[in-house]
């Protein structure tokens, strides 16, 4: 009888075990690949960024340092050697292209042009999916990170070795720090 | 918080569930038992109709819905706009890309069908895109993945199992109870007497209280699918600005029937005013007041 019960304990435990590792191999690979996803969309703003500034420029050569700004940081970005340089280009180029959408607001000309548009469509899209599959990436990390956290599934985490993986994070340091504010008290 | 909102939401549903599953048992064995003597012979019975019904609802459904309202499925190069704001979202919910119909109703309004993540479609009236902006329409399409991701399609397929044993039972009994009545008298004394009583009232009554019951999981749905939408979008105030407009907007439908209005994003407006216990979904203005409490405490 006793004989039974350790079996049985023994077969959920093991089971218990088997399920939570096959778990974290799951999100991890899904990490990866949410990792992966966010290089494809980046790529996917490079190809489409001269494309947009061959079919503005024309209209905008009075605009030409917001259209070397993008420019620059797109090459910036591509050229980065390693997360963080890449991070900040990244970054730079989000604004360099804020601005430029901005700036084009003031020429009615291209709004009326089929071609811009689609691009300017196009490029919002692309933005936004940069947006959401680093927001993705960190969602998965963050029930990843939980999961091997919480007790008792941590034990199982420990024994085979599961580490805890980082969040995106922008690496711009004016956007880190928190701002100054001076209340006047002394 | 949304996350707080989420886990209250999903509690609920699942204690109304469990109510539900509990009342829908008493209830056919009580009709069962005055019926036919057997209360887990009506179970049985009403359990299985019910259950081959709802099956059948759930693989031809949404076909069905979408042909009643005329929507049609649309390409990227008709409606670029609506594919990227749907891609965008399947990156940020991790679900697969659903088809995308557009309905012409000029009235301002949206659903979600499909049995599960993979056969996903999502239609759109042509009025509400006319309206919306592109972070607005965000919103209203991450409502649609938000009952997508939550099942809602196979939640109301099992709340509909249980109201159709109440339904099928109610009915059959109140059709057969005058002859059913009859033999019982001569059969049994007293308790027989009573037992059909109950079950006669229940009859009448149950079909009327398990609808309620299946509206109240409906508001409560729609709950949990705008906070899961404030979730994936981190946007609460974009669904609410939409909310506003599509409330704004008195265009009265000329497609809506009444299979498809729990499916929409807010209540077809119908000309009249709905009292919230007999509404398929919550009142606007308290969606609103929720979704943009989420944004002040996130930020």
């Amino acid at each position: 009888m006793t004989g039974w019960i350790i079996l049985i304990v023994v077969l959920i435990i093991g089971l218990y075990i088997l399920s939570k590792y096959n778990g974290f191999i799951v999100l991890r690979n899904r990490i990866k690949n949410a990792w992966a996803q966010i290089n494809v969309e980046l790529k996917r703003r490079y190809d489409l960024i001269p494309n947009l500034i061959n079919a503005v420029k024309g209209y905008m050569q009075y605009e030409k340092e917001v259209l070397e700004n993008v420019v620059k940081a797109r090459s910036q970005a591509i050229e980065a050697k390693n997360v963080k340089e890449q991070g900040e280009a990244e970054t730079q180029l989000t604004k360099a292209l804020k601005t430029l959408f901005a700036v084009m607001e003031n020429y009615p000309e291209l709004k009326a042009n089929e071609n811009v548009l689609r691009l300017q469509e196009e490029l919002t899209a692309t933005e936004n999916r940069i947006a959401f599959s680093r927001q993705f990436y960190n969602d998965i990390v963050m029930r990843y990170n939980a999961g091997i956290q919480i007790f008792p599934a941590n034990i199982i985490a420990n024994m085979f070795n599961f580490k805890g993986e980082e969040y995106f994070e922008i690496e711009l340091p004016e956007e880190r720090e928190a701002p100054k504010v001076d209340l006047g008290l002394r | 918080m949304v996350y707080d909102e989420i886990t209250r939401n999903r509690r609920r549903s699942f204690l109304l569930l469990i109510l539900f599953s509990v009342f829908t048992i008493l209830v056919c064995y009580f009709i069962g038992a005055a019926w036919f003597g057997s209360g887990w012979g009506g179970i049985i019975f009403g359990f299985t109709i019910s259950l081959i019904m709802s099956l059948v609802s759930l693989y031809i459904g949404d076909k069905v819905i979408l042909s009643s309202v005329g929507a049609r499925e649309v390409s990227r190069e008709e409606y670029p706009v609506l594919h990227n704001v749907t891609e965008e979202l399947t990156i940020a919910s991790g679900l697969p890309k659903p088809k995308i119909y557009v309905v012409p109703d000029s009235s301002p309004n949206a659903f979600a069908t499909g049995r599960n993540p993979e056969n996903s479609k999502i239609a759109i009236n042509e009025g509400l895109l006319k309206v919306l902006n592109r972070e607005e329409l965000q919103g209203v399409i991450a409502h649609e993945f938000s009952h997508i991701k939550n099942s809602d399609i196979m939640f109301a397929t099992v709340v509909s199992v249980l109201l159709g044993m109440i339904i099928i039972l109610s009915m059959v009994f109140r059709r057969t109870f005058w002859w059913t009545g009859r033999s019982r008298d001569r059969d049994e004394g007293g308790a027989g007497i009573i037992i059909f009583i109950v079950g006669l009232t229940l009859a009448i009554l149950a079909p009327i209280a398990a609808k309620l019951i299946q509206l109240a999981l409906s508001r409560n749905r729609e709950y949990l699918a705008d906070a899961s939408a404030a979730l994936i979008t981190r946007n609460p105030l974009g669904l609410a600005n939409a909310l506003r407009k599509i409330s704004g907007t008195k265009v009265i439908s000329k497609t809506v029937n009444d299979a498809v209005t729990p499916l929409y994003i807010a209540e077809p407006f119908k000309g009249l005013d709905f009292k919230t216990l007999f509404s398929t979904h919550p009142p606007i203005e308290e969606r609103i007041r929720r979704l943009e409490e989420m944004a002040y405490i996130n930020k």
